[in-house]
């Protein structure tokens, strides 16, 4: 059976750096960051007082209140992202099979705050359970993807994929392999996340995965950070539609990009912490390099996970060096969360997107606010350190790796 | 209007999202004022937290309305 190819025709992304997709690539190319002080709650006593939240962002801007209402964040982000990049594919939903159109996208949680109030509620009470008829809605993971089908109709397979950081390039790649295998012609994917809460920040703070640089907010993530530090947490959405490449054809579709192939790996190691060799991260890349059918030397750039923990950091970057060997220092490696925070499962998106902008422009986002080697990485590999860099992009890598020991990766390639 | 029936109607109107207008007596929740079952729930834990009452469950919805607020078989 021969397998279809699959384009991308439409991006949607709302960020700390940006609530467009062009806000979005104006601010990675201008090595915008998006961390700030926290402002959804008292952060007096949290060792994190800072994240990367949206700016400017009203859900009722955009979603009808009382819809809105019954959404947790990851939802309302989830809808106004998707409803951009459908725009984006210019996408005429009473023209296309709505039946072969499914919704598959990550969240590494899922509504966090809608499950911490309502908690929280029941314990300043008596005892008697008094729970929102919406709390189970509105909290599961999957509810993202529902309510985007319903608002369009479309029909199609209709899930959320969860593996932590990595869910929305897990969710990249099942939409990816149905329209492969023929089931789909359209699939609106993606991730979404907001963990910005008492709770996100309370749990990850407690595990010491945060940065806790709270004297200077602007300057929070740090590519190879002696250790102590951390990643600092974002939140909000990224959508990309997959179509199938002669669906798009037909109907004159703008394509960004091929999606190329998908890679999948556990490190079967540690429930948080990284392998020290990275075997499952070189599993991950050479896997997804074997699905594409293409080889390290095509590689023009790879947006890591690269999350400033050290420990992840450099056993990534090991691990490039260990899969790309001497053709490693050729490509623009770069990592947008410098920029944008860490938005769990919605990160395989926004980088996605970023590579396929970044493609699309002939320009590589910095990494930003980059100032310590770690002696074990090869000085010669280009970090696309601080400032933006001119590169033609033929093909680009996303990784992500989630707590769990999952890892994703997907490669994006110019369309021929 | 008595002061019940106005702090019933703002409930109404906040969490159904309609038009004040449109939330008169007869008007039925699932049938006029778009509500649907966990909406229904929704409003009758309201009514309860706002009036400190205790409102029996499984109403007859067909019946549903400000004026009623579901506790009338």
């Amino acid at each position: 059976m021969e397998l279809k190819r699959v384009v991308v025709t439409g991006l949607g992304a709302l960020t700390p750096i940006g609530n467009t997709k062009d806000e979005y690539w104006d601010a990675l190319i201008k090595g915008k960051s998006g961390a700030a002080p926290i402002t959804y709650f008292d952060t007096e006593k949290f060792k994190t007082k800072f994240a990367c939240e949206l700016k400017n962002f009203v859900a009722t801007d955009f979603i009808d209140r009382k819809e809105a209402r019954k959404m947790d964040r990851f939802t309302q982000y989830a809808m106004v992202a998707s409803d951009e990049a459908i725009a984006d594919a210019n996408l005429d939903l009473d023209a296309i099979n709505k039946l072969r159109v499914g919704v598959i996208r990550g969240a590494g949680i899922g509504g966090l705050e809608t499950f911490q109030n309502e908690v929280l509620n029941f314990a300043e009470g008596d005892g008697t359970p008094r729970f929102n008829p919406f709390f189970i809605p509105k909290m599961i993971a999957d509810i993202a993807p529902g309510n985007i089908s319903i608002k369009n109709g479309f029909m199609g397979p209709n899930y959320t994929t969860v593996s932590a950081c990595a869910s929305s390039a897990n969710a990249m790649i099942d939409a990816l392999n149905y329209i492969r295998l023929g089931q789909c012609d359209v699939i609106v994917t993606g991730g979404s996340e907001a963990a910005v809460t008492i709770a996100g920040m309370g749990g990850f703070n407690a595990m010491h995965a945060l940065s806790t640089r709270n004297e200077s907010p602007k300057q929070p993530q740090d590519l190879l950070m002696p250790p102590g530090d951390g990643f600092v947490l974002g939140e909000g959405a990224g959508a990309i539609i997959l179509e199938e490449y002669e669906h798009a054809k037909a109907r004159g579709a703008k394509i960004y990009a091929e999606v190329v192939g998908g890679g999948m790996s556990s490190d079967a190691y540690h429930m948080t912490a990284p392998h020290p060799d990275g075997i499952g991260v070189i599993a991950v890349m050479r896997n997804c390099l074997e699905n594409a059918g293409l080889k390290p030397e095509d590689v023009d750039h790879i947006n890591t996970h690269g999350t400033s923990t050290p420990l992840g950091d450099v056993a990534e970057l090991k691990a490039i060096s260990e899969v790309f060997g001497s053709h490693a220092k050729n490509i623009n490696i770069n990592s947008t969360k410098s920029m944008t925070g860490h938005l769990l499962g919605a990160a395989g998106a926004i980088e996605s997107i970023a590579s396929i902008l970044a493609m699309e422009h002939g320009i590589v986002p910095p990494t930003i606010n980059h100032t310590t080697f770690d002696d074990s990485i090869d000085p010669s590999l280009n970090l696309t350190l601080n400032t933006p860099q001119k590169r033609e992009i033929k093909v680009a890598m996303s990784n992500t790796f989630g707590f769990g020991g999952h890892n994703a990766c997907v490669l994006f390639k110019k369309l021929d | 209007m008595s002061d019940i029936a106005s702090r019933v109607k703002a409930i109404i109107v906040d969490k159904l999202g309609v038009d004040e207008n449109e939330v008169v007596t007869e008007a039925s929740f699932t049938n006029d004022l778009g509500a649907d079952s966990l909406d229904t729930v929704e409003l009758i834990m309201e009514f309860e937290k706002e009036f400190d009452i205790q409102i029996p469950r499984r109403p007859s919805r067909k019946h549903c309305n400000s004026r009623s607020s579901c506790i009338i078989h």
